[in-house]
């Protein structure tokens, strides 16, 4: 199934030239797709307009599921009093918008996922002194409260010591083999990224330059 | 002490100044938990200075200042929070030009009008204010707080959301757009209501200090709203208490009692660890 496809997207923010020119994309449920490319080439440019967060209005852009997104942690996330749990459960709220507290079912889902992703002993510890690789951990768990479906990460073993962002990547494998995750990641780490995903789609300047299987796929300098 | 307190609620006037301001410290220290981790502690003093301007030329005309100081607060706060940062012109300097202006505004109107008597020196740093409220005034503030409480725990959830992750609560469908609004129209109702107690200068540290205190040694955002409300309330009670029995300006013992407790709790913070 086509879980996300985008047709003839062009975009640029108001009086700039345009950053996404013309993009063609599907995604299709199970893939583990991770978009490279250099500073300013418009990765996140593209995954902001996918998520609704950019208005976009040249292009078409069909959306099959919810989408569970981790942003990179700002500033104000790392002075934030707030406990694992109140942050994975967030991401159920979708699920009852309308409620005023938290329903059952909610903090049932809340608690598998914490269990899932070895946080549930962590849960009562505050966000800002978890490390690198479990402060990802906890943001990946609040996505898939919200949709189990198709997750979309921006950059998030960014700052992480290599050890921890290869477990975060065997955690990002795992989940998208055993529940079907789809999954969608730019990353800046092709060399080592290649070993999880199964597509890699390169960016240049706001164009779409190569799309390929993963095993397919040559890093530069590798001929 | 008992003796003073018994004697202190034997005025109606006291009484009535309890009541509002209690409310008004809850109010003002729940919001002040998402604006101070929004990194908008300005706001509140941008806002209070709105709010002298706009009174004083309410009362310049004769007319009841409440009822036409929370719309035109309300307008600027929503202003202020959607220049947000984004904009070529910084929130900061935003909320420092408005706030300058309506305080210019609002001393050459006084000028023009009844000088710069006990009145404007009371509107500027609380006291007199409160205790000399109208009975609709008072009705006014108390039926505002209970709305702001309702809808701080109504919106609960989503206010939590919004304030740790715009970017994602925007992703999962939640209007956040909408939010922001609604804790600027909270704020501004809750300043110009918190004026007459605290004064212009004074009100914005009942929203800033209670959360800033609250955090030294709580980590979880339930426990430091929670905690917030609490140390609000308690040294706005503190602060009456002292003000009558020394004489000292309402709001002015009201901040210091505040700046007390944060120290306690930041000594707290360091024993603990």
């Amino acid at each position: 199934m086509e879980l996300i496809k985008i047709e003839n997207l062009s975009f640029g923010y108001s009086n700039s030239e345009e950053i996404l020119k013309k993009i063609n994309l599907v995604i299709e449920e199970g893939e583990f797709v991770c978009i490279v490319g250099e500073n300013g080439s418009g990765k996140s440019t593209l995954i902001k307009c996918i998520l609704g967060l950019n208005k976009v209005e040249d292009g078409t852009i069909k959306i099959q599921s919810r989408i569970g997104y981790l942003p990179q942690i700002t500033d104000i996330q790392n002075n934030f009093p707030a406990s694992i749990e109140e942050i994975v459960r967030s991401g159920t709220i979708p699920n009852n918008i309308k409620s005023i507290l938290y329903s059952k079912e909610d903090k049932k889902k809340t608690k598998e996922i914490m269990e899932k992703l070895e946080l549930y002993n962590l849960r009562k510890k505050c966000f800002y002194e978890l490390s690198g690789g479990q402060k990802q951990r906890v943001l990946i768990a609040r996505a898939l409260c919200s949709t189990d479906k198709i997750i979309i990460l921006d950059e998030p073993v960014n700052g992480l010591d290599p050890k921890i962002a290869v477990e975060i990547y065997e955690l990002l494998k795992k989940l998208n083999e055993e529940n079907n995750l789809t999954i969608v990641m730019i990353s800046h780490d092709v060399h080592r990224v290649k070993k999880y995903a199964s597509r890699i789609v390169e960016i240049e300047n706001g164009r779409i330059i190569k799309d390929l299987p993963a095993t397919e796929y040559k890093c530069g300098g590798e001929g | 002490m008992i003796l003073i307190i018994h004697e202190m609620i034997s005025y109606s006037f006291i009484n009535r100044a309890l009541l509002v301001g209690t409310l008004v410290s809850l109010c003002a220290a729940l919001l002040g938990v998402s604006l101070v981790l929004k990194r908008y502690s300005n706001i509140g003093d941008g806002l209070a200075h709105v709010g002298f301007g706009i009174t004083t030329i309410a009362v310049a005309f004769g007319l009841a200042p409440l009822p036409i100081a929370i719309p035109s607060v309300i307008v600027i706060a929503i202003i202020l929070l959607k220049i947000g940062n984004n904009h070529r012109i910084k929130s900061d300097s935003a909320i420092a030009i408005i706030s300058s202006t309506s305080l210019a505004l609002g001393v050459a109107v006084t000028s023009l009008t009844t000088g710069l008597n006990t009145d404007v020196c009371n509107a500027m740093f609380g006291s007199g204010g409160i205790l000399a409220m109208s009975n609709s005034d008072v009705i006014l503030s108390i039926l505002v707080s209970i709305i702001v409480l309702m809808l701080f725990i109504v919106y609960y959830r989503k206010l939590f959301a919004v304030t740790f992750d715009e970017d994602f609560s925007k992703a999962i469908g939640l209007k956040t757009q909408r939010y922001t609004n609604l804790i600027a129209i909270l704020t501004a109702v809750v300043i110009v209501i918190g004026m007459r107690l605290m004064g212009t200068l004074l009100i914005s540290s009942i929203i800033i200090f209670p959360a800033l205190t609250s955090m030294r040694l709580f980590k979880t955002f339930k426990s430091v709203v929670i905690s917030s409300g609490i140390v609000s309330v308690i040294c706005f009670w503190i602060g009456m208490f002292l003000s009558y029995v020394y004489g000292i300006s309402t709001g002015a013992t009201i901040v210091l009692v505040n700046l007390v407790v944060f120290l306690l709790f930041t000594v707290l913070e360091k024993t603990v660890k």
